[in-house]
Order: C-alpha cells, then sequence, then structure tokens
C-alpha cells in the first residue's frame, strides 16, 4: 500500500498539523511516512499545504505531481490541485468559501463541511480533525487507534487532555462525509 | 527498534549532534535551516551533556569558532545555508589547511546572490570543487532522507577525525524541511580529556603538556619547498580518501540500459522517475552518489558495458554533470536535466527529459 | 688572567640580574628593530612564566606582522584568519574554562576586518586577554593606513596624509570597548621605557589573572611603534608616538571592574 495525498488550504487551517498526525499515525502501524511542506514566506497568511506519503515499502520521491488523494480547503489550492489528482483518485473538500466546484468526472469526489461542524462543535480548532475523519471514512488507511496514539506521540504532554476533543472531532469527521461524485 | 520519530531533517542534525557527543555548535540564523540551532536552544544540551551552543554574530565568526574548537581537538560543528557558507568559504579553507576535523552542514538555497529560499542544488561545485581558495577538497556527503541526515552526522565526524579533514553535509530545503520516520541513535558520551589526548594530542592546542612538543594549529608555510611537500601530502589524503570512503548507492540498475546519476533530493525524486519510466517499459536505473567527494567515479564506469546513455539530475544549471562527463570520457552520451531557482523538478518532467534528451537520440 | 676567564667567573648564580624566561624561545624574530612587537612577546612570556600557567595557555595569533608569534612563545598556538582571533578564543575559552586564551592583534585585524569578532566577543564578556598592539598603521603589508592611523598621517595608502573627512577619524578602540558590559578590564599601556614595561607587565598579569577568576574579558591596548610603516628610525619613532599617539590614545586604565 502507497497512499500519495496532498492537503492544501490557507495557512491557519491546520493544514500542516493534520498532515503530521496523520503521518505520525502511520508510524504507529510501521509504515514508511514522509511530509513534505510548502515553505517560505507564501506561508504567512497565503496558502500552505504538505504532502504527505504512507506505504508499506520506502518512500520514493517526498515531492509529486500527482496524487492519490487530494484534501482541498480553500478555493486556490481547488485551482492549483484539482488537475493534479491520479484518475479514479480522490479529492476531499470542504465547500465552505468554495466558489468554482470541481469539475473532472474521473475522479471520486467527497464533500465536508469541516468549517459548519467546528462552529457546531464550538472550538474553530477542531477543524481539521473533523477533516482528517472525513478523509478516514473515505480511505481507511489508518486505524483510529493508530491516530490515537499518533496524538499521544505528536502532541506535548500538556495538551494530551485535549486528545478526547480531537478523537470527538475526528469521528464527527467519519459520520459527516458526503458523496459527490463515486466511480 | 530504538527511538522512532517523525522529524524534520533540519531538527534531526540538532538532536544527532547531542547524541553522537558533539562538543560544540556554533551558527548564525538563515532559512531554510534555523531550526538546527533553534531545535539546540530549545534543547539545552548545555545542561544533559555539556555542549555547548552558541549563535555567533556573523557566519564569518562562526567557521573561525569552529577553527578554536577544533584546534582543541573538540567534535565542533556549524550549519548554514548557501550566502552564509560563502562567507564561510575563508574559514573552511583555513580549517582545512591546518588539518582540522569539523563538520559544516549546507541546506542550500537557490543563488546566486541572495537568491531565493527554495530548495536547490547549485552550490556542488562550491562544495567539492573548491569554495575557499587553494587545493583542498572536502569530504561532502549527501543524505537523501532523513534517517541520512541523522546518520551523517556521526559519519561526518568520523570520516573528519579519521583524515583530520573538514566534513560537509550537503543537503537542501527539501531534506532539511520535510518530516519522515527517523530512528535515533543511541547516547555516545563527549570525549574526555584523556581520550581527546589519546585521539588528538600529537595536533591538539589544549595546552603544552610539560616534556612533551607545543601544538600549533595553522595553515601558514612561508616557505614554499615546505608549503609544496605539505600539498603533496594533502593530495595524498584525497587520494586515499578515493581508494577507501568512496559511497554509493544503487537503485535497479541490473538490468538498466539507461542510467540516472541523481544525489540527495534529486535522487529521492529520480527514484520515483525509475517507477514510472519501468512502467513505461523503459528499462532506467539510479546511480545515487552519497560521498560527492570523494566520487563515485569507479562506479559509474563499470556502468559503462551496460548501459546506453546517462542523464544527470540535479537541480542546478549543471554541476554535478562535468564529474559525470570526466568519469565517462565520452563513452556514451551524458545529459543533464535540471530546475533550478528553487523549482523543485517533478518525478513526471524527468522521465520526459530521459525520453527527450536520452531515448530521442 | 685571559679575558674569558674573566668573563666567565662574572657568570655565576650570585652575579644573576636578569634571566630570560624559558617561556620565550630561542629563535630569532623577524620584527624590524625598535618595533614593539618583540617587548611585549617577551612581558607576555615572563607573565606566563610567573605565573606557572605555560601548560594552560592557548594563545591566538593574528593576521599581521606578529602572525608568528607561535615561534616565539613555547606554548601551544592557534593562528587564525585575519581579524578572527577572538573568535577563535570564543570557542577555545569555553570549550576548556580551566585554560588561559589570549588573542594578540595588530590595528588593522582588530580594529578594521575583525571589528564585529572583537566588538561581540567583548560583548559576550568571554573570559579571554586581548593584547591589542596599536602601532596606527599596517605593518606587514607595506605601511598602509589603519583605522587607527592619525589625522594628516602618511601612509601608503593615504600619501597626502589621511583625511579624517572622507576616511573617518582614528578609531579609539579601548574607549568603544569599555562602554560594553563585558569587558572588566580596559587599559592603554606601552612599552617605550622600562617604566612602561613595568606598568605593561602588571596590566598583563592582571588580565590573566582576570582569566583565573573567570572574570571575564580583559582588553589591553599597547600604543607601540612601527619605523618601517612610519619610515622613521626607531629612536625618531619613539619621539613621534610621544608627540603624537599619546594625546590622541591617553594613556591609563579606562576600567577595572
Ligand atoms: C583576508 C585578508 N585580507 C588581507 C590580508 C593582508 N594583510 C595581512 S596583514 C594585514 C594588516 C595587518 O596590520 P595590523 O593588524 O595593524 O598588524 P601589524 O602588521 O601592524 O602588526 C593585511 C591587510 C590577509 N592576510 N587576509
Ligand atoms: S613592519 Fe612595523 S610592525 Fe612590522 S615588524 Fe616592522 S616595525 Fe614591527
Ligand atoms: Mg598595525
Amino acid at each position: 500500500m502507497t497512499e500519495e495525498i496532498i492537503i492544501a488550504g490557507f495557512g491557519g487551517q491546520g493544514v500542516l498539523s493534520m498532515g503530521k498526525i496523520l503521518a505520525y499515525s502511520g508510524i504507529m502501524q510501521d509504515q514508511e511516512v514522509s511530509w513534505m511542506p510548502s515553505y517560505g514566506p507564501e506561508m504567512r497568511g497565503g496558502t500552505a499545504n504538505v504532502t504527505v506519503i504512507l506505504s508499506d515499502d520506502r518512500i520514493s520521491s517526498p515531492v509529486l505531481k500527482k496524487f492519490d488523494t487530494a484534501i482541498i480547503l480553500n478555493q486556490q489550492s481547488m485551482d492549483k490541485f484539482e488537475s493534479d489528482i491520479k484518475p479514479g483518485g480522490t479529492l476531499l473538500y470542504d465547500p465552505n468559501g468554495i466558489t468554482r466546484h470541481p469539475e473532472r468526472d474521473d475522479i471520486n469526489i467527497y464533500k465536508i463541511p469541516g468549517a459548519a461542524l467546528a462552529a457546531e462543535m464550538g472550538n474553530p480548532k477542531t477543524f481539521n480533525m473533523i477533516i482528517l475523519g472525513g478523509f478516514l471514512n473515505v480511505k481507511p488507511i489508518v486505524k483510529i487507534e493508530n491516530v490515537k496514539k499518533g496524538l499521544e506521540k505528536s502532541l506535548p504532554e500538556r495538551h494530551h487532555k485535549l486528545i478526547p476533543l480531537n478523537i470527538e472531532a475526528i469521528q464527527k469527521g467519519i459520520d459527516s462525509v458526503e458523496t459527490v461524485v463515486a466511480l | 527498534m530504538g527511538d522512532v520519530r517523525l522529524m524534520k531533517g533540519n531538527e534531526v542534525i540538532a538532536e544527532a549532534a547531542i547524541r553522537c557527543g558533539c562538543d560544540g555548535y556554533f551558527g548564525y540564523p538563515i532559512t531554510p535551516q534555523s531550526e538546527i540551532m533553534e531545535t539546540l536552544m530549545i534543547r539545552r544540551p548545555e545542561e544533559e551533556t555539556g555542549m555547548v551552543v552558541l549563535q555567533a554574530e556573523s557566519e564569518v565568526a562562526a567557521i573561525n569558532m569552529v577553527y578554536g574548537g577544533a584546534s582543541c581537538g573538540k567534535k565542533v560543528m556549524t550549519s548554514s545555508s548557501s550566502p552564509g557558507i560563502s562567507l564561510k568559504a575563508e574559514g573552511i579553507t583555513y580549517l582545512a589547511g591546518a588539518e582540522l576535523p569539523a563538520l559544516i552542514v549546507n541546506i542550500v538555497r537557490g543563488g546566486p546572490g541572495l537568491g531565493t529560499i527554495q530548495p536547490a542544488q547549485s552550490d556542488y561545485f562550491q562544495a567539492v570543487k573548491g569554495g575557499g581558495h587553494g587545493d583542498y577538497k572536502l569530504i561532502v556527503l549527501a543524505p537523501a532522507s532523513v534517517q541520512e541526515m541523522n546518520d551523517f552526522v556521526d559519519l561526518g565526524f568520523e570520516l573528519s577525525f579519521k583524515y583530520l579533514n573538514p566534513a560537509m553535509i550537503l543537503s537542501d530545503g527539501v531534506i532539511g524541511q520535510m518530516m519522515e520516520k527517523v530512528e535515533l541513535a543511541d547516547y555516545k558520551p563527549r570525549w574526555t580529556d584523556e581520550e581527546i589526548e589519546k585521539i588528538s594530542g600529537s595536533w591538539a592546542t589544549n595546552g603544552k603538556k610539560a616534556g612533551s612538543e607545543r601544538n600549533i594549529s595553522t595553515s601558514l608555510d612561508l616557505d614554499s619547498a615546505k608549503q609544496e611537500v605539505f600539498n603533496h601530502k594533502l593530495q595524498a589524503k584525497y587520494r586515499a580518501m578515493e581508494e577507501n570512503d568512496v559511497r554509493y548507492e544503487k537503485f535497479e540498475c541490473d538490468d538498466a540500459e539507461y542510467l540516472f546519476v541523481a544525489y540527495g533530493s534529486s535522487a529521492r525524486i529520480c527514484q520515483k522517475s525509475v517507477e514510472l519510466a519501468r512502467e513505461k517499459g523503459i528499462k532506467v536505473g539510479l546511480l545515487r552518489p552519497i560521498t560527492l567527494f570523494p566520487y563515485p567515479t569507479k562506479q559509474i564506469q563499470e556502468m559503462l558495458g551496460q548501459v546506453k546513455g546517462i542523464l544527470s539530475v540535479e537541480m542546478s544549471a549543471g554541476q554535478m554533470v562535468e564529474d559525470v562527463r570526466l568519469a565517462v570520457n565520452g563513452k556514451v552520451p551524458v545529459e543533464h536535466f535540471g530546475r533550478y531557482g528553487g523549482i523543485i523538478p517533478t518525478p513526471e518532467e524527468v522521465v520526459e527529459a530521459l525520453e527527450e534528451k536520452i531515448l530521442g537520440k | 688572567m685571559t679575558a674569558t676567564t674573566e668573563i666567565n667567573n662574572i657568570i655565576s648564580e650570585e652575579n644573576l640580574v636578569y634571566k630570560k624566561t624559558s617561556v620565550l624561545l630561542d629563535n630569532e624574530m623577524h620584527y624590524c628593530p625598535g618595533c614593539t612587537h618583540g617587548v611585549i612577546h617577551k612581558v607576555i612570556a615572563e607573565v606566563i612564566e610567573e605565573m606557572d600557567i605555560q601548560d594552560k595557555t592557548i594563545g591566538v595569533s593574528p593576521v599581521g606582522c606578529s602572525v608568528l608569534a607561535y615561534n616565539y612563545l613555547d606554548i601551544d598556538w592557534q593562528q587564525a584568519a585575519h581579524g578572527r582571533a577572538p573568535a577563535l578564543a570564543t570557542a577555545t575559552a569555553r570549550l576548556m574554562p580551566d585554560k588561559y586564551v589570549f588573542t594578540y592583534q595588530g590595528d588593522g585585524d582588530l580594529a578594521s576586518i575583525g571589528c564585529a569578532e572583537i566588538i561581540h566577543a567583548c560583548n559576550r564578556g568571554e573570559n579571554i586577554v586581548v593584547v591589542f598592539v596599536n602601532n596606527a598603521i599596517y605593518g606587514m603589508t607595506g605601511g598602509q593606513m589603519a583605522p587607527t592611523t592619525l589625522d594628516g598621517q602618511v601612509t601608503a595608502t593615504s600619501p597626502y596624509g589621511r583625511d579624517c573627512g572622507s576616511t573617518g577619524a582614528p578609531m579609539k578602540i579601548s574607549e568603544m570597548v569599555s562602554l560594553l558590559p563585558g569587558t572588566r578590564f580596559v587599559t592603554r599601556q606601552s612599552a617605550e621605557t622600562a617604566g612602561a614595561v613595568r606598568k605593561l607587565k602588571k596590566a598583563i598579569r592582571k588580565g590573566f589573572e582576570n582569566t583565573r577568576e573567570k572574570k571575564g574579558l580583559s582588553f589591553i591596548e599597547i600604543v607601540g611603534t612601527c619605523s618601517s610603516g612610519w619610515k622613521l628610525s626607531p629612536t625618531q619613532s619613539n619621539e613621534w608616538m610621544k608627540e603624537n599617539m599619546f594625546p590622541y590614545y591617553p594613556l591609563g586604565t579606562l576600567k577595572d571592574e
């Protein structure tokens, strides 16, 4: 199994940390992982994206042009990455703020109202975990228990009290995915 | 399994330094490698192992602090990115001229000038062919993964003490900023004064022992005849490195009819390109130099009976390709493909370049 | 009695009035006649012997006429790139806190190309001694203008006299570094008379004692001559120094904490 994922949105949406938790979860189930962010001035306030790869084998390029899955959280990223999904691949997006919806018919497309659900939970910081939950519904490549272990390993001790809230948000995400196009 | 973590290449350099018993780090902030010093400052190794960490006033000062520390027989290091390495060039040639061991990390960014903060491999010439003045060589290690960033800190010190020559880890923002799974090394204690005496007593300037010769750490000899003899000695040392310490890796080379030669992050990209090309039925392999000096010249030559063409892939306008051509000496076509100025080539682009520049011929 | 036996009779322990310290090696010095470097070397060597720290002292030599200082003092030495001696000394002192580390630098080395290194070493209060030899000129390269060259002074690169309007004023480095909290002892000395040499020796000794007490940085400037660069005889050089250098670079201790 190799899953090549791009996660893209605004800086501040928790794109990078979501990728990190996913990567840590992969390590918890003995996989090879890589996490390659865009970095530099473009991160400040602008778009942020990270390429995450989980694999049972040694990972070749951490920098990719084509992805199995794109998780898209703003319009710029939709414009940039929709065409980079492999045929038969997956696009998961939050329709909040999206004015031009995806148009491809050779990929699987899913929607998740992450921003709305985070508001509902009363905590905007749960947004990225809700999205992660949505992804795990569509592609259950890591087990929830390994996500939990990943959170334990990646969060500093003083934040461990937040883990149950994060797990709750992931569960909410798992339950809230809407299929747009399924091949 | 030891201590397995998800870490950035830059952070791992810092962690590996502490764990391998490094005595001192001296640096000056520059993107994309500032995490190295930041991580060290957070980790407070002064309290844990006694390692000294100091933010110098400039790269010039930092490399000269390294010269001072290395002269004491200590394991010392610095890190920077391209513009900072240009400033360190003076100190680096002095280290080489005084035959001092030290580790220098260069997380390369695109140039020339202030350039960009995005990754590049455009400092190959500077690292491998000189950078500073005089007939000297650095031992140059090119990690292609976060794990190798970890491993090469210890290896860099080992080789630099073996040959009494500065070593450089030549990497870039891809490996420096990327997180991967890494198994950290076990802690090695810092050398004691007695151990330093045993290892470096014949040259370290840590106080003249009663009854023994004093030590002088210098790169100066105003007598040209002696200076030439010294240069012969340096050259012999470089030949010994070429004889004994070439490191490389081959990937899908057994049945290869074509060959990529690439190092560091470009080699990772080329691994994917090998996969993509083979899906198309193109039998291509990858030879990855791990040491850029000493260079795997012989290993490239050994492929010549088998391959019909070679594509050298680097994030530069074509630097390492010259060493590939020197090895090949006209026997098969050698072409260069590169993106630069901070642009990272995609695996697909590399396959296209192979088809166009090598198969097309 | 022949002349030789007469001399041999005089050379005896009870007649000994002066003995060259063994820290000063017998190598013939390359300095010009009258050059201040040689005297300063001897003073440092004597202090090292008297304090019994020969096995614990590491000198850092500059680029300048004193680049070969390591040929003259029998201690461990590091030879620095031009201006960088304070950086070498910083690491050496930090990595070996029980050692005595000093830099020996000229005015071109310290006040021009190495200005950043010295200011920051002073500011950090590194536990080292800095011996700063100010001869108002670049001696080694043939007498060019230094940052310390006086107003109107003729040098190879200010052949019509230094024009402070375009080249800046001569830098009073001791005054500058005395403002930094990291320096503990800042003094300006000379070495042209026996009395001056005695005072200089006291100052250098104080510097090394400060190192022993981990007090921080001691900065000892010595106003000296460069007869070759100044194109004067050694005697004329001393006169010129007293007349022109001392008024602008007044001797004395600026700071002692
Ligand atoms: C990087 C570099 N630039 C220039 C020189 C040439 N150089 C050698 S000594 C010197 C000036 C030395 O003057 P100073 O420090 O005053 O020492 P002095 O000879 O007067 O004692 C210069 C410019 C050098 N060796 N290295
Ligand atoms: S040139 Fe000047 S500083 Fe150099 S040795 Fe001669 S007198 Fe001394
Ligand atoms: Mg001078």
